[in-house]
């Protein structure tokens, strides 16, 4: 039966034919083609394993803020802390040196209140005995203008010199 | 991809309709010439018609008296080479150059010069040492088919080259699922880790019977050719899946045929003759699977047509009344045949796959399950 025996012909033309077709294919159109499916293939694993180790990254970056943040806020409360101190410190001191200072400045200010005060007195004295010399000169002065009140002068200064 | 596929199922469809029209004027043309040539019966010879489509021929028959002459080589060691058109035979009624057709076949003639081929007597011993290289309706449509697979996928490569690592788009997305699904369905699953040496003659093998399959469908040239309902074409296939499977066949698979271990010496005796027949007749399935059932796709379908004539010439009344049934169960038949048409492909390069997997195996252990799926995939 012709419908089951194989023609030569077209045997031959069908071998010839899908040679050509295959070697063709592979090159141009199966090995870029493969080459790219199983190159988008591996963009794609690369991209989700990029996307896990980027949430994996940014968990460990979270963990890390979240650390550095208590240590900040620990280092801060020691700043303050210290600071506080500092500042009691320096307020004492100053407070002290204050009263000190204020104390000898008193004091200074005592002995030289002191002082100006036995000038003062000193000079007083010697000025109250240069007026009262000065007041007797004049008295006596007027005692002395006649001759009369001269001798009863001299005779009263006898007198107490008698007795002495 | 999905307006692709539904524009490919109705341009096949609407070329369906095509040979009613061929065939009507066919039998009217046939018809009218019987009142004046005796030779030519008015019967209508459904079986004939039938034979005359599925069958190869010099010549691409459009309707009527009309066909589009194809080149004939022809090459004698009595008469060396010679190339003409078919155009001369005047549809088999004459000789040329020392040749004429006898049903479709080449034959050699004592007369040299152009005479009338009912009168000229066959030269056996020439006829006997003849190659017969012409290119034939099927060679013609397998250039075209060879033609449309080249532009297909050189130029969905090419898209792969201008737009790297992105979706794909066109037709690259109606043809890129089927590059996946030949690779991990067919090939990884049946060849295991080498599957990638075999994927080129995989795809090229699915991608070519699918084609010409569904081209088969579509009844204009330079579709309607019954390539993969051609025994030659099959054979060749077959004898390439053959080739690959001895070619890349290990020891163990050797071992396996010659010498099957465990097995006792008296049943090796019985054994090894079946496995080297199994050898062959893998492939040799392989042949008739596909060669028959797309020659069957076209016989069913060109039957219905024949009914509508065969009816036709009883009354024109009742030929109308068959012709809408034929055309319903026509319509039903192509959306079957465009399933066949994909799942014969498959079918041939899942167990190609299959064959040459069972070649390159490395391990053993699983011999059992294994031998069972081919004996499955033989059944199919």
């Amino acid at each position: 039966m012709e419908l089951v025996k194989p023609a030569f012909g077209l045997t031959f033309w069908m071998v010839l034919a899908f040679l050509i077709v295959l070697f063709l294919l592979t090159k141009f159109a199966w090995k870029p083609i493969l080459n790219a499916l199983n190159e988008r293939d591996k963009s794609i694993e690369d991209a989700l394993n990029a996307a896990i180790k980027a949430k994996d990254e940014m968990a460990n970056l979270k963990a890390d803020n979240e650390k550095l943040l208590a240590e900040a806020r620990q280092e801060r409360d020691k700043i303050l802390k210290e600071a506080r101190v500092t500042k009691d410190n320096i307020i004492n001191e100053a407070r002290d040196k204050a009263t000190a200072e204020a104390d000898r400045l008193l004091i200074l200010a005592r002995e030289g209140i002191h002082n100006e005060k036995m000038a003062a007195i000193t000079d007083l004295k010697n000025q109250v005995a240069l007026l009262s010399v000065e007041i007797a000169e004049k008295i006596m002065k007027q005692q002395l203008a006649d001759d009369g009140k001269q001798k009863a002068l001299v005779a009263d200064l006898l007198k107490d010199v008698k007795m002495n | 991809m999905k307006n692709l596929n539904i524009r490919i199922l109705i341009s096949a469809i609407l070329l369906w309709l095509v040979p009613f029209i061929s065939f009507a004027q066919e039998t009217h043309d046939s018809l009218n010439t019987a009142t004046h040539e005796s030779v030519e019966s008015a019967e209508f010879d459904a079986g004939k018609m039938i034979m005359d489509h599925i069958s190869d021929a010099h010549g691409w028959h459009l309707w009527g008296e009309t066909e589009i002459p194809l080149p004939i080589i022809v090459y004698s060691s009595d008469r060396g080479l010679s190339v003409f058109s078919s155009g001369r035979f005047h549809h088999g009624h004459s000789t040329y150059n020392g040749y004429m057709l006898k049903e479709q076949k080449i034959v050699a003639v004592d007369e040299m010069e152009e005479t009338d081929a009912h009168h000229a007597t066959i030269n056996e011993s020439v006829t006997a040492n003849l190659y017969d290289f012409s290119i034939t309706k099927n060679v013609f449509a397998l250039i075209v088919s060879i033609i449309l697979m080249i532009w297909i996928f050189t130029s969905v490569a090419k898209s792969y080259k201008t737009r790297p690592n992105q979706a794909p788009k066109g037709l690259q997305s109606l043809i890129e699922p089927l590059i996946v699904f030949v690779r991990d369905d067919v090939a990884k699953s049946s060849i295991g880790p080498k599957y990638q040496k075999y994927m080129p003659y995989l795809l090229t093998a699915f991608f070519f019977i699918w084609i010409n399959n569904m081209l088969g469908l579509i009844p204009l040239i330079p579709g309607g050719a019954n390539l993969t309902g051609n025994i030659a074409i099959t054979m060749s296939l077959a004898v390439m899946t053959l080739l690959i499977t001895v070619f890349s066949a290990n020891k163990n698979y050797w071992v396996h045929i010659f010498a099957m271990p465990g097995v006792p010496v008296w049943v090796l005796v019985l054994l090894t003759p079946i496995e080297i027949l199994g050898l062959f007749l893998r492939p040799f399935v392989l042949m008739i699977r596909l060669f028959a059932n797309m020659a069957a796709g076209h016989i069913i379908a060109l039957s219905f047509v024949s009914l509508i004539f065969i009816f036709g010439e009883m009354s024109a009344g009742v030929g109308m009344g068959v012709g809408v049934v034929s055309l319903i169960f026509m319509i039903f038949m192509t959306f079957l045949e465009l399933l066949v048409a994909f799942l014969q492909a498959y079918v041939f390069t899942l167990l190609s796959a299959i064959y040459i997997g069972a070649a390159v195996e490395e391990h053993h252990h699983d011999a059992e399950h294994h031998d069972a799926k081919v004996e499955e995939a033989l059944i199919i």
